[in-house]
């Protein structure tokens, strides 16, 4: 059992949690992901690792409540208890000193570029960040970008702060400006890492991008979490979640990102109506 | 009644009409009168050729004597000095290619059901309550063991008994390897697996879960943590596919992925447990191991109408146990031997819609011995199936080896073994089970665990040394108490 020490409400829907996971964070990298279960009852989710203390021994995680577990989790407080935290799984990110870089977060997105531009940062690099979500409410760590980035663009889809559009436009409007990045990292929902890595393509500026398929156990036994890279299936678990944005087959991603469509409505409405039904008396 | 008059006494199951709509365990194991009337059919052979047959050699015509005379706890022990988890294997061993295979009952007639009575007689100690064996004095040493399948269970619960201090690694949030994550229910029940698990734990062994070797620990930590021995028995779970187009439509599975959905996240209770599995009316199962056959059955249980078996050889080369052919056949999986899918076609949505198959002839035998399976050109065919499991065999997760330094692997990515000891080419880790010899059976992982950790135990005590290592190989010390 893993006991959730702090917990914070980022915006309506996202939410930061603070777990206790002394094992994990001694080993935790920028650009890892942890698999978790919330209960006895609970699916094997993952979650990336937004920040991490070794000293306190404690992984930051932050999650938008999309669905059943999601928002289970989103039930939990300081005190509670987290049935598994396991990890660091997936490669970290290949961090060096390459000259200017861009970090783009859309979204829930925001929470793991964020360890990526610190340590990018640290290793010497000029950082420019773009981070965009729909709407003010959803936008969150604004500071925390801003004090890892030489320059900072927030854009909202409907306005409702910083400037009113898609994070691809101004980072088109960067590369159109002859900008030339050595590296551009993109991570936030698969539409999105799509658009931006099309936007990137023309301009031939290398785009990383982390792939969010689905998993079950995340070390590689399953396949569950298989992609279409350069023509080639890889694991996203185990060989990623980093990938060449530029040889991803982003369909394929979003199609079987859709499988359980109907058993994810279904598992949503049975956990409104019967409440939880684990026997952790949570 | 006269010895020879004496049947093979079948063991009741139930109905198939009934069991294809639950997760019960179809067979349901001997009565004691039956189990004491089968007992009487074996002759106690002074040379027990089905001794012979078993991997771990369990004293089988002692078991069965004290079994017929009534001694149940006498013939429970005989059978634990040489096999830790009787219950489990008397369920899922291979016994018509071993033990009952050498019975020499056999040559005329039907051989003695060594593995029903196995199962009797543990089913009866586990319902009458385990009796805790000898553990030696602690002798202070740290053992970890990578892996809670048979292989790290075996090994794990001899090294306590030898007086070690044991502590288990998991990867997953639950003990038993494939006995929990892809033996179903229906034919292993979890409570059985669980009940084994926690007779080691009884011994004192440690058992942390959620720890994947390799990458939340290393070997070297655990080595810097003071482990003086480490026994690898991660086993050979990564799955392979056919590399034929359209392996990644929406409804094509590894048999490893729907195995796990339905039995370690039992998503057969799903939405009380939270994990889904989809499958559709028409299900193609490719390959025709113990794999396919627990796919197959597992997709007739979760609602599928039609559910086939595609191998590319014939039946006569299907490696699953005979048990298992035989209650698929009775709940209706089709059989498509000779068959071999080329292509896994979809629709627009990017959901399997069908596949398309070859026909295959038997031509010359290929390495493994049997008949190699060649294509009969222009005899594709196409069926049409909602979803596709592929059960094609398994190899051993790279994982563990992260900053893992001298331990030599085959190009299977099998461990090089010393096939007695365990030994690996770095001193002071072991490994058996299915991470050296490739997907085997449940009773040689167990076997490869406890010759591994006797040997371990002779290294612990000084019998020899790190020098020792790759010198001529070592006889396996005595037995132990
Ligand atoms: C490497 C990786 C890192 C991730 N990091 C984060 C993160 O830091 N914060 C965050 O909010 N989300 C993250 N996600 C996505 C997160 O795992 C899903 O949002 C979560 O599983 C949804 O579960 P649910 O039951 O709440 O929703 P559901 O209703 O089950 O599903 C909603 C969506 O989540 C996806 N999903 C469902 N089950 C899984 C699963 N087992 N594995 C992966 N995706 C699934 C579905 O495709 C669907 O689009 C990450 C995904 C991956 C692969
Ligand atoms: C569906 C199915 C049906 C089968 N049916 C039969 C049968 O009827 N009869 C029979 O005799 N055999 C059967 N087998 C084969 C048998 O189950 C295996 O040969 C046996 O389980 C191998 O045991 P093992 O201990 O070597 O490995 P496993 O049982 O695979 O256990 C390995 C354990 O190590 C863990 N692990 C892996 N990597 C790491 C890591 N890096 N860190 C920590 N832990 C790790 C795994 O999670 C797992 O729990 C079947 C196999 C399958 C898949
Ligand atoms: S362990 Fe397996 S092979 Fe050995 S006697 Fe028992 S059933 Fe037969
Ligand atoms: S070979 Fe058959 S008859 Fe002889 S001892 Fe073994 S089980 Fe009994
Ligand atoms: S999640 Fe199972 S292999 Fe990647």
């Amino acid at each position: 059992m893993y006991e959730i020490l702090y917990r914070e409400d980022l915006a309506p829907v996202t939410k930061l949690i603070e777990v206790k996971a002394p094992l994990v964070a001694r080993k935790a990298r920028a650009g890892q992901f942890v698999v978790i279960r919330v209960n006895e009852k609970g699916e094997r989710i993952p979650l990336t690792i937004a920040d991490f203390d070794r000293e306190k021994g404690t992984l930051t995680l932050i999650f938008q409540e999309v669905g059943k577990t999601t928002m289970m989790l989103g039930t939990k407080r300081a005190g509670d208890y987290l049935a598994s935290v396991v990890g660091p799984l997936g490669h970290p990110s290949e961090i060096e000193n390459y000259g200017t870089v861009i970090c783009v977060g859309g979204g829930v997105g925001i929470a793991p570029i964020f360890p990526i531009a610190r340590e990018l940062k640290q290793a010497g690099n000029k950082v420019i960040s773009i981070i965009g979500a729909r709407n003010k409410d959803l936008l969150f760590w604004e500071d925390r970008m801003r004090s890892v980035s030489d320059e900072l663009v927030v854009t909202t889809d409907d306005g409702s702060y910083g400037r009113k559009a898609l994070v691809t436009e101004p980072l088109k409007e960067m590369l159109a400006a002859g900008l030339k990045p050595a590296r551009i990292w993109a991570i936030g929902p698969a539409i999105m890492m799509k658009f931006v890595s099309l936007t990137t393509q023309p301009f031939g500026a290398p785009t990383i991008v982390s792939l969010n398929s689905i998993m079950v156990d995340g070390t590689g036994m399953c396949g569950a979490c298989r992609v279409s890279v350069g023509g080639q299936t890889r694991f996203v678990c185990v060989e990623g979640p980093e990938f060449d944005g530029h040889q991803v087959d982003w369909n394929l991603l979003l199609e079987r990102q859709r499988i359980y469509m109907d058993e994810e409505k279904r598992a949503l409405e049975h956990w409104k109506e019967h409440g939880c039904q684990c026997d952790d008396g949570c | 009644m006269p010895r020879e008059q004496i049947e093979r006494q079948e063991m009741p199951a139930q109905d198939p009409q009934e069991r294809i709509h639950n997760f019960y365990e179809v067979a349901l194991g001997y009565p004691e009168e039956i189990a004491k009337l089968e007992a009487q059919r074996c002759l106690q052979c002074k040379k027990p050729r089905c001794v012979e047959g078993c991997p771990v050699e369990v004293p089988i015509p002692e078991f069965i004597a004290a079994l017929r005379d009534g001694d149940l706890a006498g013939s429970i022990r005989v059978m634990k000095s040489k096999n830790n988890l009787p219950a489990i294997c008397g369920r899922v061993c291979p016994q018509e290619t071993q033990c009952e295979a050498m019975c020499v009952l056999g040559k005329k007639g039907q051989p003695v059901a060594i593995g029903r009575l196995e199962r009797f007689i543990a089913d009866w100690e586990r319902k009458t309550g385990v009796q805790k064996p000898d553990i030696a004095p602690p002798t202070g040493k740290k053992v970890a063991v990578i892996g809670a399948g048979p292989a790290g269970l075996t090994a794990a619960g001899d090294l306590a008994r030898y007086g070690h201090k044991v502590t288990i690694y998991e990867a997953l949030h639950a003990p038993g390897g494939v006995l929990i994550y892809g033996i179903p229910e229906f034919r292993l029940p979890k409570d059985v697996v669980r009940a084994e698990v926690d007779y080691v734990l009884s011994l004192g062994v440690d058992l942390v879960l959620d720890c994947v070797v390799g990458k939340t620990l290393t070997l070297e930590d655990l080595f810097a943590d003071g482990y003086e021995a480490i026994f690898l028995g991660t086993g050979a779970g990564l799955p392979m596919f056919m590399n034929i187009p359209g392996e990644n439509y929406n409804g094509v599975y590894s048999a490893n992925e729907f195995l796990t959905r339905v039995n370690l996240m039992k998503a057969y209770r799903f939405p009380e447990y939270d994990t889904p599995v989809k499958i559709g009316k028409r299900v193609a199962v490719v390959g025709a191991g113990n794999v396919a056959m627990d796919a197959a059955r597992s997709a007739l249980r979760l609602g599928a109408e039609e559910v086939s078996i595609v191998y590319r050889r014939s039946r006569d080369e299907v490696p699953a146990r005979a048990e298992e052919v035989h209650h698929a056949e009775e709940e209706g999986i089709l059989f498509k031997f000779l068959t071999n899918p080329v292509e896994i076609y979809g629709n627009d949505k990017g959901w399997v819609r069908g596949m398309r198959c070859i026909r295959m002839a038997l031509g010359e035998p290929d390495s493994s011995g049997r008949p190699r399976p060649v294509p009969i050109p222009g005899s594709e065919f196409d069926m049409e199936v909602d979803n596709v499991i592929m059960a094609l065999g398994t190899r051993p997760n790279p994982m563990v080896f992260t900053d893992a330094q001298g331990i030599e692997r085959t190009r299977h990515g099998t461990i090089v073994g010393d096939p007695i000891t365990g030994r690996t080419t770095r001193p002071r880790v072991w490994a058996g089970g299915d991470i050296v010899t490739g997907a085997a059976t449940v009773i040689s992982a167990m076997g490869a665990g406890k010759r591994a950790a006797a040997d371990i135990d002779a290294f612990l005590k000084g019998v020899f040394t790190e020098a020792d290592w790759h010198a001529k190989k070592e006889e396996v010390p005595a037995a132990h108490p």
